[in-house]
């Protein structure tokens, strides 16, 4: 063996590690956690990473007010309970917030609509963090502009808090709907997109040549039970985000383990009926088309 | 003749890996046949399993839920070759010394997880490997460290000391993440090279 390994041509913060880490989320389960209680629940459950938060998107909506980052005290707490990644959620263009989430040594950043946006026109340059991020997206022209920024992870939007799936299929049929127009255009109508787009046109031809988005694609907004989730991986998402369902069922405990489950064999029909049986009240939620547009966060940062 | 390859698939890097071991099946001049597990019933009929990286409490949960664990021990007992890496590495191991982890004992040695940090201290460098005459692209994510090697353990490559990738029978297993880079050598050790590579075998 040989023994001069070159410590000094390490290196950290690679588009390389970032995006290795997003694709070793693949085929999970990331869920929403206000607490370290919550945080163990969902590990127990076999989530792949917890998303550290001071209120699930259902509690953010009923609250009202401005909605920030969490107590950088409390994920830190949530970050020392559990042996699985935590992530934390910046303010969209809120480039401290992301600093400190990042100081605090969260292992992913979600700078996320679902909190109340402190730039109206730019998001964060995610380049030059050494934390990897997580964006949400409704169609492939907003996702290959966060990937542009340095996002290493893109999930859909949908529509957070509202326990309504519907969005989230909307927004995953839009992109991939996209991505297939994309694949078959040749090498002018790609420029002509993107222009019309506002998409980056390296990132349009690597997305049509590939076939699929150049980084990590999950499903997020609205997802709130084991059958929710199986839909989602049918629509070629890589994994899921739940946020409000976990806590907000009647039974957290069932319901998180039946959604991991529900992930791994979401084309097994027989198997899916055993998951999704005897789980108790999902999340209440509300219909999206009842929601009025000034109470949507899909439109913001775009 | 057409190998077939088992790429356990309850989560994590699964494509990743899928495309590795094609690849380096043709390097080899082998067609290889890549079916995803994540059911039992399918190990039994795979000649080279891979294990790939992804959150081992994750993984060790559902190979056990699913009926999997028992069917990759017989497949290592049989002397049949598989290559772990990163998540895939704790749950083979001996001992993750984490009862959240319910490891198969089919690598002789112990392992700390995240040992080499959280996210902001995962890492690429290039990286000396028995048996690859170049240095080999390794990237480490939340990797474990390898802490105690059994006798019958071969030791691959050590960083800063510390063993991150190792032999030990049929099976190649790695803190960091082979199927990650375009480069395959880690794969045809493991799966088509095993007697040049193999320090114990020659």
């Amino acid at each position: 063996m040989t023994e001069e390994t070159d410590l000094e041509e390490l290196k950290r913060g690679t588009e390389l590690v970032k995006r290795g880490f997003a694709r070793m989320q693949k085929g999970g389960v990331i869920m929403d956690v206000v607490n370290e209680e919550q945080a163990k629940i969902a590990e127990e459950c076999g989530a792949v990473a917890v998303m550290a938060l001071e209120a699930v998107p259902a509690d953010i909506r009923k609250r009202g007010g401005v909605a920030r980052m969490a107590d950088p005290a409390d994920v830190a707490d949530i970050v020392d309970s559990v042996s699985i990644p935590v992530m934390g959620k910046s303010r969209i263009g809120h480039r401290k917030e992301a600093e400190i989430l990042q100081a605090v040594g969260v292992d992913m950043i979600d700078e996320s609509e679902v909190l109340t946006p402190a730039d109206d026109a730019y998001h964060i340059d995610k380049r030059e963090f050494t934390a990897p991020f997580v964006c949400g997206a409704r169609n492939l022209g907003e996702a290959l502009r966060r990937i542009d920024e340095g996002a290493a992870m893109i999930r859909t939007k949908g529509e957070a808090g509202t326990g309504d799936v519907n969005q989230a299929v909307h927004h995953q049929r839009t992109i991939k709907g996209a991505i297939r127009q994309l694949e078959g255009m040749n090498w002018e109508e790609r420029e002509k997109w993107a222009r019309e787009h506002e998409a980056p046109k390296d990132l349009v031809h690597e997305t049509a040549e590939m076939g699929r988005l150049p980084v990590v694609n999950f499903a997020a907004g609205g997802i709130a039970t084991p059958a929710d989730a199986a839909l989602m991986m049918h629509h070629e998402c890589d994994g899921i985000f739940v946020g409000s369902g976990i806590f907000g069922a009647e039974n957290p405990r069932e319901m998180g383990t039946a959604i991991v489950q529900a992930v791994n064999n979401w084309d097994d029909p027989e198997t899916l009926a055993d998951i999704a049986s005897n789980l108790g009240k999902s999340m209440k939620g509300d219909a999206n088309v009842d929601l009025p547009e000034e109470e949507k966060m899909q439109g913001r940062g775009v | 003749m057409t190998l077939v390859a088992g790429v356990v698939a309850v989560q994590g890097d699964v494509s990743e890996h899928a495309d590795a071991v094609r690849r380096a099946g043709r390097a080899h001049g082998e067609d290889v046949e890549v079916r995803e597990i994540r059911e039992s019933g399918l190990v039994p009929d795979c000649d080279l399993l891979l294990v790939p990286g992804g959150e081992s409490t994750t993984i060790s949960r559902l190979l056990h839920e699913e009926g999997i664990a028992t069917e990759i021990v017989a497949h290592v007992e049989a002397g049949k070759p598989m290559l772990a890496t990163c998540a895939g590495l704790i749950v083979t191991s001996r001992d993750a010394k984490d009862d959240r982890v319910d490891t198969l004992d089919l690598v002789d040695v112990s392992v700390d997880r995240n040992a080499f940090g959280r996210q902001k201290d995962s890492f690429e460098a290039p990286l000396d490997v028995e048996g690859l005459d170049e240095p080999f692209p390794a990237v480490f994510i939340r990797a474990p460290v390898i802490d105690e090697v059994g006798d019958d353990v071969a030791v691959l490559a050590t960083w800063d000391d510390r063993p991150v990738a190792v032999r030990d029978g049929p099976v190649v297993a790695t803190s960091f993440h082979p199927e990650l880079t375009p480069d395959v050598r880690v794969h045809r050790l493991a799966f088509f090279a095993a007697d040049e590579a193999d320090p114990l075998a020659r």
